[in-house]
């Protein structure tokens, strides 16, 4: 058969229905031979899971971060307070502070809409304080806050976050007080402290249902802000650019299959965040992949694609009993 | 009163069925006891094996989902039927990624077996969706970095407004019903058509067996 008739564009003659073979067959138990994979296939998975157990870190709260890394718990909260989180930038579909990512004109993001309402200084900061009673010190400076022009709240939670930049190790003890500060630092300290009762847990988690509750976007959101996760994260090689996204803790494969995905989180143009490329990386990579997926549920009408197995020969490897048995 | 044909007029919706499954599957093709000779090959044993590691991929996960998301954490019995069920998702990839590189270099679509390639990638591409669910449900430190991170993939593509990758809830029903259940119906729907086609015969061998002289092309079904 030559390559052209392979991939030929030839009116086919009549053929019986495919899947009734004429030639020679040979013994086959079906049956038998799933029973035998079946068996072989569990206890492999067995000796995989004696010998090598599975990863089961115990999951980061609120109030584990806030004692453990009380600077960087300030330093998010006044960086919330301040709009220059991720989260507070984010736009859809937590909010209308971004734009979020595009392919090109195409916003996708943008256009989907608000999904998940998240209002970080508020849902963050703001709201939870608002249940603490008997400090009157955080009822004034809440007061001061809410009464404040969002100019002013943002110059306030500027400053501190700037003054937390260049106190020694950010700890806020080592801050000089100062009223350019406005109510920022009562408010941050007082948060730290809810925090570290671990009470701040439990009032992230979205309650807009009531007693049940399942929607952990707020408390995830405010964590992933912080440094303390992505420290974390870092240390145990699961940054977008270490191959994170295939990755999980410890030695594991992870999601190894995730492989071509994680690779163009590699390439130079997708690891620069101010580039046009890196800050739609997102975006632009799984558009690639949602056609490469489509290529390959596609590969039999793909001319070209569709060739590929003729011009290299591992059916020949394959096949290669009946060949040698027809070769006459 | 006739009695054996009384149901089987042309009206009658069960023997048109029954007959339209026998004309597509005949007796013996479902469960066969005899392959065309040239299915002589390792490489066959993946498309099994497949089955296989998602057979236990099922159990495993149905007996950790007796217990509900998080008791596996602290119970010795719960971790070892999570690594079960890690390593036979791993395994479950392994085999069909094998699998699949196989019936490409074969050009398994050959003579109208379009379908069945379908079929196969798309399996593969659901059950990474499935996969990655199950890391967001696991309830430990990697659930909340992987959650973190894939939500701005998901919200990139205007999804996230609607699939909340935080919301643990919404993905621990994703993992354990629904996924699993397209997962399944397209496996079934795979090895049906593997069935009704066959085994797709040697490159340059037509179905009959004879040498092919023309194109052995997908086909649109």
């Amino acid at each position: 058969m030559t390559a052209a008739a392979f991939r030929g564009r030839q009116r086919r003659p009549a053929r019986p229905p495919a899947g009734r073979w004429h030639g020679p067959m040979r013994p086959y138990d079906l049956a038998k031979e799933f029973t035998v994979a079946l068996v072989v296939v569990a206890l492999l998975t067995a000796a995989l899971a004696v010998l090598f157990s599975s990863p089961d870190e115990k999951n980061v709260t609120l109030q584990q971060w806030a004692t453990a890394d009380r600077n960087d718990f300030v330093a998010t909260a006044t960086g919330e307070l301040a709009g220059t989180t991720t989260s507070a930038g984010y736009g859809a579909p937590y909010n209308t502070n971004g734009d979020g990512q595009s392919i090109g004109p195409l916003k996708l993001q943008k256009w989907a809409g608000i999904g998940t309402p998240v209002d970080p200084p508020n849902d963050f900061v703001v709201t939870p304080l608002s249940t603490i009673s008997g400090n009157s010190a955080l009822t004034d400076a809440l007061h001061r806050w809410k009464g404040a022009a969002a100019d002013q709240q943002t110059t306030w939670a500027s400053a501190y976050a700037d003054a937390l930049g260049k106190a020694p190790d950010g700890d806020p003890a080592k801050v000089t007080a100062s009223p350019d500060f406005g109510p920022v630092p009562v408010m941050t300290d007082a948060l730290a402290q809810l925090a570290s009762a671990g009470q701040l847990d439990s009032q992230l988690v979205d309650s807009s249902t009531g007693f049940f509750q399942t929607n952990y976007t707020k408390p995830l959101l405010f964590l992933g802000d912080s440094g303390y996760l992505d420290d974390f994260a870092a240390g145990q090689h699961l940054h977008g650019n270490q191959w994170g996204m295939m990755n999980e803790t410890g030695n594991y494969p992870g999601q190894a299959w995730l492989w071509l995905y994680t690779f163009w989180y590699q390439l130079p143009g997708f690891t620069d965040a101010n580039s046009t490329l890196g800050a739609n990386a997102d975006a632009i990579i799984w558009a690639l992949m949602m056609v490469l997926s489509l290529l390959l549920i596609l590969v039999p009408f793909i001319p070209g694609l569709r060739s590929i197995p003729k011009l290299v020969p591992v059916y020949k490897l394959v096949w290669r009993d009946y060949y040698r048995g027809h070769r006459a | 009163m006739s009695t054996s044909t009384a149901g089987a007029g042309a009206g009658n919706w069960t023997a048109r069925l029954r007959a339209r499954t026998l004309e597509a599957v005949p007796p013996g093709q479902l469960l066969p006891d005899e392959q065309p000779a040239y299915v002589a090959s390792w490489i066959y044993v993946f498309g099994v094996a497949t089955l296989a590691a998602l057979i236990v991929v099922l159990l495993s996960g149905a007996l950790i989902a007796l217990g509900g998301p998080s008791w596996w954490h602290t119970n010795a019995l719960g971790h070892f039927l999570n690594s079960l069920h890690l390593w036979s998702v791993e395994l479950f990839f392994f085999f069909m990624v094998i699998h699949l590189w196989g019936k490409f270099f074969m050009a398994a679509w050959r003579g109208r077996r379009a379908l069945t390639w379908m079929t196969g990638a798309i399996t593969f591409l659901v059950s990474i969706a499935t996969a990655f669910t199950g890391y967001l449900v696991q309830t430990n430190v990697d659930s909340q970095w992987i959650a973190s991170e894939a939500k701005d993939g998901i919200n990139a593509t205007g999804a996230g407004a609607f699939w909340n990758v935080l919301d643990v809830g919404q993905m621990l029903l994703w993992h354990i019903a629904l996924l699993p259940l397209a997962v399944g119906v397209i496996v079934v729907l795979h090895v049906i058509l593997v069935r009704v086609r066959g085994v797709v015969p040697p490159i340059g061998i037509a179905d009959d067996g004879t040498p092919e002289s023309v194109a052995p092309q997908g086909g649109s079904r």
